[in-house]
């Protein structure tokens, strides 16, 4: 069975368009990044620091309810989140407090004294000083950093620079990108998503690879046919292989996603949208990149040949 | 069969029996297996977010355990001049390693000085003052004694530990003055951590009778004597109450004269106490002490809080004492087992607790299997409906893929984690790739009008070096994570690195042998994929 015949997209032609939807998501990923850096984004506690409560009641209980109880009294404001089950309750709470041991314990008794009828038991909880999320900060931007390098050397050993930079520049677009829709979608960023985003950043570049390969292959049998040429027909030959692939992922994150409990979600939804963007970016972006760059190269100084 | 196909045919066999002879113990099937089977085979370790448990950050709050031994010294100090019957009023700690000896009128320094330097190899000079000698520790001592409170702070809750009773618990020391305890599947969490973070320094001090209350209360102390609470909390009323004491400030003897504590009863009030018993040094002192201050009252203080102040009736020779207060059976036993065990020479502060109810846990296994299923389930139909038979073949390779991924990592003792089950998920969808990758080319080359065999093998051939890059540059992420990341993180990158690894196995070998079997077994006029 075939999703596609043969194709014969005009990918490349598109560039001007995609490059300004590239610029765009990679802008809002920037911006990001800037507001992280400002603290003004929404970090999970395992880098800023705080208390998580995850709390089974024997009942249903109402989020209202409970966000009504854990406003009074001085405590510092408590975000609520409620699962699929309704007798299940996250309280997270995000403070540079050093001592965590006593406000996990008065939100906890807050909580039991609002819902006497309806007795909660601690399920898990989850105490992160302040030292603790700077370090782990510390080591994911560190992760982020060396895989990058480890990505472009890599790339740069295997192909010429030219792919390698337009490579890196794909999935540092990715990363960025889904990191950028995360913010704007007010979700948490939190330790799990960094190392989706690491994930997706191995994903994406795979894909550019495999795009490039062909690119590379088709270059040397052809090369007298016009770079853009070569390049969207080996787009268009690895087309299936992209599309199939990118539905084998996205149907196991799917399961995940529906599945998978709430620890996981962010994790997958990351990845979800990364894979999306990652396959978008391997054609729409990487590969116009080197399109752009050789052609200009040549029309500078044009070789014998095509002259 | 051709000799090279059946040397492939038996080297995917046998990596396929020995990953399933590996990770069945680990299998809720492995109960019922041979016990020589399944004792001698590791097996995949549960993270405690799967299996329910407390994971600690401790740092040992080194420099407090300075401080302590500025304060030990001085008091080592003020026994060696007694003894050499030196003219001073007092030895006190002026700073957290200087020490302070107020000399009598009319004594010189320069003796007392001598004698304090021959003996005591960790104290240095501090110079001079009026009518007071100063001194302070050496630097080369102040870091052992920093290392040493690391250690031994690790050693005690060690033991602790031990005598509270969990399952393979973790205490690891991590860094300068970190430490790191793992308790799996631990009952009552709340218990533990009163355990792991009292740091039991147990004094006892003579109440100073003279002194009023009221007067202390204001401010008015008087020297040599301080403040100190009764803290108690009625747990059947809800009742809090605070009894201050004023004591003389010398410390008679510590928990280190502690030899044994153990729960008793009182038969009168049918309350849990703690007894304990002194060693030889400890016996000893502890009857001077009853003998020299009958009629008085001695305090006995644990972390700075004063437990009870009986009366001394009189001299007590058998080295044995005991502590009341309003106790549960638990509190007594683990008060008991916190003075055998011996008190932290620091206070440790928790950086990080991460608590996992079994519940929780369990919860987190049954939807990270649900989640596997269903999409290892997804894939499988996905591919038999694209590729048809070959890819029931990828299907093979995908079983044998999360089989062997399972058997490596019980063979590496693996810890699973949440996240390392999504890792698991995650290899199925991108495991399928390399066989994607090899079919895509295949038909391509079909579709040149190549026989099936040479396509078979063109394909193969051609993807080789994409399958390659295409595995390396996850590997490359893959080891970042696992450098970089903590406990359940590592959990994800070891089974997606162990998955892109064992997949490069399978695609480029395992689906390679089942196509070479069919085509050389008969001329395939048309391939199904």
């Amino acid at each position: 069975m075939d999703i596609i015949g043969t194709t014969n997209f005009d990918f490349i032609g598109k560039r001007k368009l995609t490059f300004v939807l590239s610029s765009t998501l990679a802008m809002i990923g920037l911006f990001a990044v800037f507001q992280i850096a400002r603290g003004a984004a929404n970090l999970g506690i395992d880098f800023a620091g705080g208390v998580t409560i995850q709390l089974r009641f024997e009942k249903d209980v109402s989020i209202e309810k409970a966000r009504e109880i854990l406003k009074e009294g001085n405590l510092p404001p408590a975000d609520l989140q409620q699962f699929a089950e309704a007798n299940r309750l996250l309280v997270r709470l995000k403070t540079h407090n050093e001592d965590l041991g006593p406000l996990t314990k008065t939100l906890v008794e807050r909580l039991q004294e609002g819902f006497k009828d309806n007795k909660a038991a601690v399920e898990g909880t989850t105490e992160i000083g302040p030292s603790v999320g700077r370090r782990l900060q510390k080591d994911a931007l560190w992760a982020v950093f060396i895989s990058m390098m480890g990505i472009i050397v890599y790339i740069a050993f295997r192909f010429e620079w030219k792919f390698g930079v337009a490579a890196a520049i794909a999935t540092l677009h990715d990363v960025l990108a889904v990191l950028g829709i995360f913010f704007l979608m007010g979700r948490e960023i939190n330790l799990l998503v960094v190392t989706s985003l690491l994930t997706l950043a191995g994903y994406s570049l795979t894909d550019t690879v495999v795009v490039f390969d062909r690119i590379r292959e088709n270059l040397r049998l052809r090369a007298k046919v016009p770079l853009a040429e070569t390049v969207n027909r080996s787009i268009n030959e690895v087309l299936r292989r992209t599309i199939v692939t990118s539905s084998t992922v996205l149907l196991v994150l799917v399961a995940l996603i529906l599945f998978g409990g709430e620890v996981t979600y962010d994790f997958a939804l990351a990845l979800f949208m990364g894979v999306i963007v990652g396959t978008y970016s391997s054609i729409y972006l990487a590969s116009p990149i080197i399109v752009v760059w050789k052609v200009r190269a040549v029309e500078r100084r044009p070789a014998p040949r095509t002259a | 069969m051709k000799r090279s196909l059946q040397i492939r045919f038996g080297l995917v066999a046998f990596f396929a029996l020995a990953a399933v002879v590996l990770f069945l113990p680990s299998t809720p099937a492995g109960e019922r297996l041979p016990s020589w089977w399944r004792d001698s085979i590791p097996k995949i370790a549960l993270g405690l977010d799967l299996q329910g448990g407390m994971y600690l950050l401790l740092s040992v709050d080194v420099e407090k355990g300075v401080e302590n031994a500025t304060q030990r010294l001085a008091l080592a100090v003020t026994d060696r001049l007694k003894e050499k019957k030196f003219a001073f009023k007092t030895v006190e700690k002026t700073g957290q390693t200087t020490i302070k000896v107020l000399l009598s009128d009319g004594q010189a320094p320069d003796p007392v000085e001598k004698e304090v330097l021959d003996r005591f190899g960790e104290i240095k000079k501090g110079g001079r003052e009026e009518g007071a000698l100063l001194l302070s520790l050496d630097d080369r001592y102040i870091k052992t004694i920093r290392d040493f409170s690391a250690s031994q702070a690790l050693e005690v809750l060690r033991n602790r530990i031990d005598k509270f009773g969990v399952a393979e618990p973790l205490i690891q020391r991590q860094g300068d003055r970190e430490i790191v305890i793992q308790l799996p599947g631990l009952k009552d969490p709340k218990r533990a951590l009163d355990l792991i973070g009292k740091t039991a320094v147990l004094e006892f001090k003579l109440v100073d009778e003279k002194a009023s209350v009221e007067k202390s209360l204001k401010g008015e102390i008087p020297e040599g004597s301080e403040l100190v609470y009764q803290r108690t909390f009625d747990k059947r009323t809800g009742e809090r109450s605070e009894v201050p004491f004023v004591v003389k400030k010398p410390i008679l003897l510590t928990g280190e004269a502690v030899a044994d504590a153990r729960v008793s009863i009182d038969q009168r009030y049918n309350e849990p106490y703690v007894s304990l018993s002194f060693n030889s040094v400890g016996a000893e002192r502890f009857g001077q002490i009853t003998g020299d201050h009958t009629k008085e009252r001695l305090a006995i203080i644990l972390d700075g809080n004063v437990y009870s102040a009986p009366v001394i009736r009189e001299r007590i020779a058998g080295g044995q004492a005991q502590i009341t207060g309003r106790f549960t059976m638990d509190e007594a036993k683990d008060l008991a087992i916190v003075l055998r065990a011996g008190a932290l020479p620091a206070p440790v502060s928790i950086l990080q607790n991460v608590t996992v109810g079994p519940t929780l846990g369990a919860d987190s296994i049954q939807k990270g299997v649900k989640a596997s299923i269903v999409g290892a389930l997804l894939v499988v139909a996905f591919m038999i409906l694209y590729y048809r038979m070959s890819g029931l073949i990828a299907n093979v390779a995908l079983m044998l893929n999360v089989v062997m991924l399972m058997g490596v990592l019980a063979m590496f003792n693996a810890t699973l984690t949440l996240p390392g089950i999504a890792g698991i998920i995650l290899t199925m969808g991108m495991g399928v790739d390399s066989n994607v990758l090899i079919f895509e080319r295949i038909k391509e080359e079909l579709r040149l009008g190549k026989t099936v065999r040479a396509a078979i093998e063109a394909g193969y051939d051609r993807a080789f070096t994409t399958v390659i890059d295409s595995h390396v540059t996850t590997l490359i992420t893959a080891a970042v994570l696992f450098q970089f990341g903590s406990g359940p993180i590592k959990g994800f990158a070891v089974s997606l690195s162990a998955g892109i690894l064992i997949n490069l196995f399978t695609a480029l070998v395992g689906t390679q042998v089942v196509f070479d079997y069919i085509t050389s077994r008969r001329k395939l006029e048309k391939l199904s994929i």
